[in-house]
């Protein structure tokens, strides 16, 4: 009896036993696609979490003031030292004493309550800058303009808004040329950003950004601003421009000790390593659920198969009386095993990259291909050993015993 | 391959009243130990020439059953010697066994024991196909056998689909398109109505009258007088053998 008359009986002994085979495919193929899913769910809300602070801005680096550290210390040194100004800023633009930064934005946050008529609303943040905010922030303008330089010189009262402000005030219709009301003082709308969604705390399309001498002027005064945002040239030279930063700031700052400045830097990559730490657990978290998942499957493929084999341990008997060798038998039930095995992955890896295309709560999925492996190795493995494993036992009984069996 | 099995038929035929193709010796098959040992065997000689038809008759737990799994090599005795067409066959392994089993004897069970979900035609094929024997051939010996039962036309009908009557010709089938030596039947009446046992052992006749030796256990005396020989036992002994009275 060779291999693919052997093929040809495992095939029909699948076709004879039909449910019973699409019910162990169908048990491989949701733990195998579950786990596929699942792992893409992870891995997908972290990189999710990495492209929204990505979109905060590149290669930025934002000075605030008051020192590092927390405690007593750290808040008298925040209460006493001597504040940002719109001075550090021009400062820091200096393209002679800061080479490696290519521009900076002092930024002046304001708070205020805006009206159109009876609408209003309370912006998320309401920032007072330059125009190079934009782009030392990745801030998008999809409709209408940026305000210009020329803005902030004339002190024009312009502002460029978020949706979500758009939509407060003026529902659906266009808020371009617009004029609302903040702090009862009209400022006339001139773009509008582009969606950035939410990071968790704050609406990011809760904004307004106007020209900073309009907003100082208008509604916080001419004094400290809240702080300097920074854009190196490239992420490369972020450590140089951040060490140019600091040299421009103690001077200007009359600072000796490095410990006892009264600002701080805070720059993107650093962030970025925290949060991806922070999801990285998130990720382990689901990979866990995905592994017992696995592991549930896993013994319901066992199940199935060790009730296969010993639910047909009779044919064997019966096989075995009309000359049937233990090769044959034995060769007969791996195959079907590799093939319901084989089939259940495959299907299960085919589920879960057309599942890992849809949204799933509010994240896309993103395919971890190790966990493709992984979750179809396992799988197969297990059909294998469980439906070869007392397979080999019952092609081992002696017919008679085979054949009594009930 | 299935000219060997007709040249082996052939010459299984021209040594009647030589060699006994099936002969016992003082065989003995035990279960437990000691005290509390069972012998559904208990000591057993017993030859059996090529074409004969014989009946096994006993009550139950006579050990007739045991006797017949023991010749047809699906159990292996405690003790004794058994010689299957002139081969020892406590010499043989596992994989000898199933080839003596596929190639010298024909299984008929008194639960027919078909493939279930599996066509007549195919469970008809597979002693052949475990055999080695390519699918054009087996086909056609298939057919020859189906026909020769009577059955032509319930081809690609599952045992469920098929009467208790046709389920046996399937499986007399079956254990004839190998053309053994040996047609051992395990009480292949006790599930069928008076009709078909009729049919059935005027079948048993007709492959006997061709040179195949019968061996069939049963309780039913009519059946058993169908056959030329009738062996009885009782407590794993045989207490009577009409070839015996008549020699």
């Amino acid at each position: 009896m060779n291999f693919f008359e052997m093929v040809r009986f495992a095939v029909r002994g699948l076709v004879a036993n039909r449910l019973r085979s699409a019910l162990t495919t169908l048990g491989i193929l949701i733990g195998v696609g579950s786990v596929i899913i699942l792992v893409a769910v992870g891995n997908g809300s972290s990189k999710q979490i990495q492209d929204n602070i990505a979109k905060l801005g590149t290669n930025t680096i934002t000075v605030m003031r008051g020192g590092g550290g927390f405690g007593a210390r750290a808040q008298s040194r925040n209460t006493q030292g001597k504040p940002l100004t719109v001075g550090d800023a021009v400062q820091l633009s200096d393209k002679k004493s800061a080479p490696n930064v290519k521009q900076a934005a002092p930024v002046s946050n304001a708070t205020s309550v805006c009206t159109n008529g009876s609408s209003s609303t309370t912006p998320a943040s309401f920032i007072g800058t330059w125009p190079s905010y934009f782009e030392a922030k990745n801030t998008k303008v999809v409709k209408g303009t940026y305000f210009t330089n020329d803005d902030v010189t004339e002190g024009r009262r312009v502002a460029v808004i978020g949706k979500t402000t758009a939509s407060d005030l003026f529902g659906e219709e266009n808020p371009i040329g617009k004029v609302m009301r903040c702090g009862g003082i009209p400022f006339s709308i001139v773009g509008l950003t582009e969606t950035a969604g939410s990071n968790g705390f704050l609406d990011g399309d809760s904004l307004i950004i106007s020209p900073i001498t309009a907003v100082q002027r208008a509604l916080t005064g001419y004094g400290n601003i809240s702080s300097i945002v920074v854009q190196a040239k490239s992420a490369k030279v972020q450590d140089q421009a951040q060490i140019e930063i600091e040299s421009i700031l103690d001077k200007s700052h009359g600072i000796s000790n490095v410990n006892s400045r009264d600002y701080r830097l805070l720059n993107q990559a650093s962030l970025l390593a925290t949060t991806t730490s922070t999801t990285k657990v998130f990720t382990v978290l689901l990979g866990a659920v995905a592994a017992i998942s696995l592991l549930v499957g896993g013994i319901g493929i066992t199940n199935i198969m060790l009730v296969t084999v010993v639910e047909r341990t009779r044919e064997i008997g019966i096989r075995k009386a009309i000359g049937a060798r233990r090769r044959a038998i034995l060769g007969q039930f791996l195959i079907e095993a590799t093939i319901l095995s084989l089939v259940g992955g495959i299907l299960g890896v085919i589920v879960g990259f057309i599942g890992s295309n849809f949204m799933i709560v509010g994240v896309k999925p993103v395919i971890v291909p190790s966990s493709v492996f992984l979750a179809f190795g396992v799988s197969v493995f297990i059909g294998l050993f469980f439906g070869g494993y007392p397979a080999s036992r019952a092609a081992s009984l002696r017919p008679i015993e085979a054949l009594r069996y009930e | 391959m299935a000219a060997d099995v007709v040249a082996e038929e052939a010459e299984v035929a021209a040594d009647v009243d030589n060699a006994p193709i099936i002969d016992l010796h003082d065989v003995v098959k035990q279960y437990g130990s000691g005290e509390s040992a069972i012998f559904a065997l208990d000591g057993v000689s017993l030859a059996i020439y090529p074409g004969e038809y014989v009946a096994i008759m006993g009550a139950s737990g006579s050990g007739k059953s045991t006797l017949m799994n023991v010749i047809g090599a699906l159990d292996i005795p405690s003790s004794g010697d058994y010689y299957l067409d002139g081969i020892d066959m406590a010499s043989l392994d596992e994989n000898q066994l199933a080839i003596v089993r596929g190639r010298k004897i024909g299984f008929i069970f008194q639960s027919f024991n078909l493939i279930p979900r599996t066509s007549a035609l195919a469970n008809v094929e597979l002693p052949l196909a475990y055999q080695g024997i390519k699918i054009k051939e087996r086909r056609m010996r298939a057919l020859k056998a189906l026909d020769l039962v009577g059955l032509s036309d319930r081809l690609t009908h599952e045992p469920t689909e098929l009467s208790g009557g046709q389920q046996q010709r399937v499986a007399v089938a079956r254990a004839l398109v190998t053309k053994p030596a040996l047609l051992l039947a395990d009480e292949p009446t006790g599930a069928l109505d008076s009709k078909s046992t009729a049919d059935l052992l005027d079948l048993f006749d007709l492959v006997n009258a061709a040179g195949r030796t019968v061996v069939l256990i049963t309780h039913e005396a009519d059946v058993a007088e169908r056959a030329k020989r009738t062996i009885r036992m009782r407590d794993g002994k045989i207490i009577e053998d009409t070839a015996m009275v008549l020699a």
